[in-house]
């Protein structure tokens, strides 16, 4: 095992990097103001039910989406706003979708929490704390079973290792060797339960060594980071057919869900502060003004252009009908 | 046709359809070099290789969802539980994963997957293992549910089951497993939703399934020897139920009584006396009577076990008594 934090290169040059490093940039500030009109919408009454921000985080699904190719599986817990739209679903079937409505991507009946498409390799959000992790494992064994070179990532929080199925799923997969990455995104909290309060061993990564799998720790807020890292368990993955752990240190700005006040009681107004100034967009913002990819100017034209976007994707849910009432009995059973 | 034990009639159903097609694989504990705790996977291992017959650690939870995840990967598992009273670990996987996968992907992902493995009470096995569980996965949409009580039905019900398309739970019989009778040779198929008259009948109508049709049927000839006529009604599959055949039967008979290994509080007798007071009210001339385990876990004691158990004597006194004869 090697459990190592390793800082990417910083020191971007090529074409192809500059291209990647401004999708990246692109990625990262979708998700971030997709968020942010979430909770708009949210507050407006626009969407029900749990919606569970990724405002923070957004390192984390661009670093290790843009290490995998088009037709390798994604598959998440309920906060998956981020992953789904980096995967390729467009803001306007994720969002309608938020609002329940029949041009959503799961068609209105899934939610915040059941993001779908299964054409694009994304799995699904799932609602149950670690229940998707055996799901991962099972898509691994069907990519080696059927002898294509698909692999899957599945992003999971650290209060799911404290689950039977996290370490039921990991033996499986190192014992089978499932070409699977089991990408923990560290954010610190279980809702308001601290993983120290409730976890005796707080470096996810040492988990690994009980299943004899590779492992690294990695800063999830700096998304070349988490691209190098990924890239590696990809390599593991589908040119060896193993399986790795990664422990992605990561924060989230607000509350565990929209009924969570932004820092709570669990945490300070100071720490959620104190990690604001490692945010991950800044960051790469700053990387690619030093590189001279990008100026301050552009950053604020491609914001713009981002806003628009999301915009429409609001306007697109709120004017899209909702399910018909008879689809309620469909999609129960196939014939 | 041939005369097969229920186990090796499940044996050939599985070697058939493995056969047939090769996204089709087993994976469970036991289920390869010991070849199956019940050997119903007996030689499987041996014709058909460890990729496709997978032994896996004591972990229902994680295999069942890994059978799930396979399954929206484009294969078709056959999920072996040694038991179902360890499939209860596994309940998140088949209620939140298997039954709803459909319905929250907006119809993107469909599961061809099987859940089976033996269900309700043998002998003396005490309360842990003796438990039958088909009034929880009966309740869940999104499932189909079989309990096969012959040699013929296990194989054509299982074949059936691995050919469906749904998320769908075989609950088959650890008693049941060396009884032998004829079964039809290769493609045999019973269509899911079909119960069967067992035996025909006028005066009352026994409703079973699995190894309460052994109960109900021995029930019927005591019935018999007292000049009273029992149609026996398996119903084969409990999810989805052939409301029709049950319906026809009451209004042939006038006289039910639902015969099931579970408990009496919610089970899958109370979906079917709901059934009959509703849509053959006017046909009946007695209340519907319901024999059912002892509401209590089950005993080890073997006379406290019979106490617990349906048993022919009564589902005579049942009868008797919706015949107004008691």
């Amino acid at each position: 095992m090697t459990a190592t934090a390793r800082s990417a290169k910083q020191n971007a040059s090529s074409p192809k990097e500059k291209e990647l490093h401004l999708k990246m940039l692109r990625e990262m500030l979708l998700i971030r103001r997709f968020e942010e009109k979430a909770a708009e919408a949210y507050a407006l009454g626009k969407i029900g039910g749990f919606c569970h921000l990724y405002i923070g985080q957004e390192a984390v699904a661009v670093g290790a989406l843009a290490a995998l190719r088009d037709d390798d599986y994604v598959i998440c817990s309920y906060r998956e706003h981020g992953q789904a739209l980096v995967k390729g679903i467009s803001p306007n079937a994720v969002m309608a979708e938020l609002f329940g409505k029949a041009t959503g991507c799961s068609k209105g009946k899934g939610g915040s929490m059941h993001l779908f498409d299964a054409k694009r390799g994304f799995m699904g959000g799932h609602g149950i704390v670690g229940g998707h992790i055996p799901l991962a494992a099972g898509l691994a064994f069907a990519s080696k079973y059927q002898g294509n070179d698909k692999v899957c990532v599945c992003f999971f929080g650290e209060a799911a290792v404290n689950i039977g199925s996290f370490h039921e799923t990991l033996n499986m997969a190192s014992v089978w060797k499932l070409p699977v990455i089991f990408l923990c995104e560290n954010n610190r909290y279980g809702m308001g339960t601290a993983f120290e309060r409730v976890a005796a061993v707080t470096d996810i990564v040492e988990h690994a060594c009980s299943y004899d799998m590779a492992a690294e720790l990695v800063d999830g807020m700096n998304v070349l980071t988490v691209y190098d890292a990924t890239r590696r368990a990809v390599e593991r993955a589908r040119n060896q057919s193993n399986p790795t752990l990664l422990e992605v240190r990561t924060y989230r700005y607000m509350g565990h869900s929209m009924s969570d006040p932004l820092h709570g009681v669990y945490r300070t107004k100071d720490e959620v502060e104190e990690q604001k100034a490692r945010d991950p967009i800044t960051h790469l913002a700053d990387k690619l003004k030093d590189d001279g990819i990008i100026d301050q100017a552009g950053l604020d034209a491609l914001d713009a252009e981002i806003h628009t976007e999301v915009e429409q994707a609001v306007k697109f849910a709120d004017e899209s009908p909702d399910p018909e009432p008879g689809e309620l009995y469909t999609d129960v059973m196939v014939d | 046709m041939a005369t097969l034990t229920y186990r090796d009639a499940l044996n050939q159903a599985l070697r058939e359809e493995m056969q047939r097609d090769q996204n089709v694989f087993l994976m469970g504990e036991e289920v390869g070099v010991y070849q199956g705790a019940y050997k119903v996977s007996r030689g499987l291992l041996e014709e058909f290789g460890p990729k496709r017959i997978v032994d896996t650690p004591i972990a229902e939870l994680g295999f069942a969802g890994i059978g799930v995840g396979a399954a929206m990967g484009g294969l078709r598992p056959v999920i072996e539980f040694m038991t179902w009273n360890f499939a209860v670990l596994a309940m998140d996987q088949i209620v939140n994963s298997a039954a709803k996968m459909l319905y929250m992907s907006g119809g993107q992902i469909n599961l061809p997957i099987v859940f089976r493995g033996p269900n309700g009470a043998a002998l003396q096995l005490a309360s842990q293992h003796s438990q039958a569980w088909e009034s929880w996965v009966s309740h869940i949409p999104g499932l189909k549910v079989v309990a096969p009580a012959t040699p013929a039905d296990a194989k054509g019900l299982l074949k059936s089951a691995i050919r469906d398309n749904n998320p769908v739970i075989v609950l088959e019989g650890e008693m049941l497993y060396n009884l032998k009778g004829d079964v039809p040779d290769g493609e045999h198929l019973v269509p899911i939703g079909k119960a069967e008259i067992k035996r025909e009948g006028r005066d009352v109508t026994l409703v079973c399934h699995s190894k309460t049709l052994a109960v109900a049927t021995k029930a019927a000839e005591m019935l018999a020897e007292q000049d009273l006529s029992a149609e026996v009604l398996d119903l084969r599959s409990l999810r989805p139920l052939d409301e029709a055949a049950i319906l026809d039967s009451v209004r042939k008979t006038n006289r039910a009584v639902v015969v099931e290994e579970g408990w009496p509080h919610a089970g899958i007798g109370a979906q079917i006396v709901d059934l009959i007071q509703r849509d053959a009210f006017d046909d009946l001339d007695a209340p519907v009577q319901r024999i059912t385990q002892a509401d209590v876990p089950m005993p080890y004691n073997k006379h406290l076990e019979r106490a617990a158990k349906a048993s022919p004597e009564k589902v005579v006194a049942a009868a008797r008594r919706v015949l107004y004869l008691e």
